[in-house]
């Protein structure tokens, strides 16, 4: 393992001060904690989210006004603790209420929601939205149901402009539920991650090998090929999504391509067109793209695609200018 | 019998055991989880060594307190709340009686409104229920804790990230169940569950 770190029980605490130093201007850290905060809250709804670390700009680079008012920094892929969560709530609450916006992970959804118990005996209003758009994985009975992954940092950008106009939180509950059907992910890793308290990769691809639908942990995903080009990745993830959305031609579309940490924008940029240029032959109106580092696995090389299927009111939203240091 | 001297006994000898052990339970959750098991178990195993050297206890209840809020505040993940509920209920209960059974029942309820995980999910319920049945019967052995841990071995993981992989969780030992024999096995150690 070779990663420019001090000693590996101090990375969480470092990094966050390294986050708070370089966005001084629009965050700081919450003392005693690894919380993220907004620096000047405006009176609204505001917006918690948070997780493991590892996946960064998520989630400290999408605070600031209009997206999150506070993120909380869990160890390295491990949620967040439920007192670190509370601490954020009470930090951000402007008495409109807080809105916790969770990935769907067994030990996210544990920690948030004890907090969530916790500050609602202060009295303090707090709702939830579960994001689960990793369409890779089943969403069954049998299993903890699909995992959240890039498609929160839209989540985050489009109930984080639906707040700052002055929705409510049960407002923002009803639209997030809505929003979180519309948003559908898949990845595809060329490598796995190195979390740095293991020292050794969570699992090992081959030179020649790649693994679609993995999680942004390292998580197994559905198959396992020999490498292909941009091309016929795209073409295997838009069928998937395909079948997940049921398009028909006409219908409105955003794209978001999302680097798992290790793979360079170039490679990135050829993709999209790839993807792009697909959807066009479908007849879809590509209404909005991003293409980069949102959500990353430490340094995993691959990407992720999410689809949002648009409306008015989303790409409003989405389109809406931020103060934040990664949108 | 739980008594103030076999609980912080046992509590300490967890932590230590955690701590002994944090690579072996990372590599057991590397091939079905994302191989951190030891490494956040170990760092509630420290803060938990401290907090029980801090104090002096005067009942049994206040000590399962401070290690429920040492493993919530420091451990994460699912393990955290997991831990640190059971540990929270198993103070309540202590709360009313000394007995091992109705305490450990209680903190194994705890695990299962928590996790919403059943017996046979391939997680840490499965060995906590057979220990509570095992202290009932009186019946509680080094071996059948073994036995407990080893039995998630050939179980597919409906809980959990582990239950992604599907048949592929089939021939791992479910690292929650093994921390959960160490807990045990001290406590089995430390006098615990004699008359």
């Amino acid at each position: 393992m070779k990663k420019i770190i001090n000693t590996t029980d101090q990375i969480l605490d470092q990094m966050v001060d390294g986050i708070a130093l370089a966005n001084q201007e629009i965050v700081e850290r919450l003392p005693e904690t690894n919380v993220i905060k907004q620096k000047d809250i405006s009176q609204q709804v505001a917006l918690v989210s948070g997780g493991g670390s590892g996946h960064e700009p998520a989630h400290a680079g999408f605070v600031g006004d209009g997206m999150l008012q506070a993120a909380v920094c869990g160890q390295v892929f491990t949620s967040p603790t439920s007192d670190q969560v509370y601490e954020a709530i009470k930090a951000v609450d402007q008495g409109e209420g807080v809105l916790l916006i969770i990935k769907n992970y067994s030990g996210d959804i544990m920690n948030f929601e004890m907090a969530m118990d916790l500050a609602e005996m202060d009295d303090i209003q707090v709702g939830k939205v579960i994001v689960d758009d990793d369409i890779s994985v089943e969403d069954s009975e049998f299993t903890q149901g699909k995992r959240g992954v890039a498609g929160t940092i839209l989540v985050h950008k489009i109930l984080g402009a639906a707040a700052r106009s002055g929705k409510t939180l049960d407002e923002l509950v009803t639209l997030g539920e809505q929003l979180v059907q519309d948003v559908k992910t898949i990845g595809v890793a060329l490598s796995g991650a190195t979390v740095p308290e293991v020292g050794k990769p969570g699992f090992v691809l081959e030179e020649d090998e790649l693994e679609f639908g993995v999680g942004i942990h390292g998580e197994a995903g559905y198959r396992r090929e020999k490498m292909q080009s941009s091309h016929d990745i795209a073409l295997e993830m838009l069928e998937k999504l395909k079948q997940a959305f049921d398009w028909q031609a006409g219908d409105q579309y955003g794209i978001l391509v999302n680097g798992m940490g290790a793979t360079p924008l170039m490679e990135q940029y050829i993709f999209y067109n790839d993807v792009h240029q697909k959807l066009s032959e479908e007849g879809l109106d590509l209404a909005f793209s991003k293409v980069g580092n949102y959500m990353t696995s430490l340094d995993m090389a691959g990407l992720s695609l999410t689809l949002i299927k648009l409306n008015e009111d989303y790409l409003a939203y989405l389109n809406e200018a931020v103060d934040t240091a990664a949108w | 019998m739980f008594t103030v001297d076999n609980t912080l006994t046992a509590l300490k000898a967890f932590a230590s055991e955690l701590q002994e052990h944090k690579a072996y339970l990372s590599d057991l959750d590397t091939p079905i989880g994302d191989g951190d098991h030891g490494f956040n178990m170990s760092r509630g195993a420290v803060a938990l060594e401290e907090a029980l050297n801090e104090e002096n206890f005067e009942n049994v209840s206040d000590i399962f307190k401070t290690a429920a809020k040492t493993f919530m505040s420091q451990i994460g993940g699912a393990s955290g709340p997991l831990y640190g509920t059971a540990m929270l209920e198993m103070a309540k209960a202590s709360q009313e009686t000394a007995e091992p059974a109705p305490i450990i029942e209680a903190g194994l309820k705890g695990i299962q409104k928590r996790g919403q995980a059943i017996t046979g999910d391939k997680t840490m319920i499965d060995v906590w229920e057979p220990v509570v049945e095992a202290i009932q019967k009186q019946e509680i052995s080094e071996a059948l804790i073994d036995e407990a841990v080893q039995a998630t071995e050939p179980l597919r993981a409906k809980k959990g990230r582990a239950s992604y992989l599907g048949d592929r969780s089939v021939g791992h030992i479910d690292p929650g169940a093994m921390s959960s024999g160490y807990l045990f096995k001290v406590m089995l150690k430390a006098g615990v569950f004699d008359e």
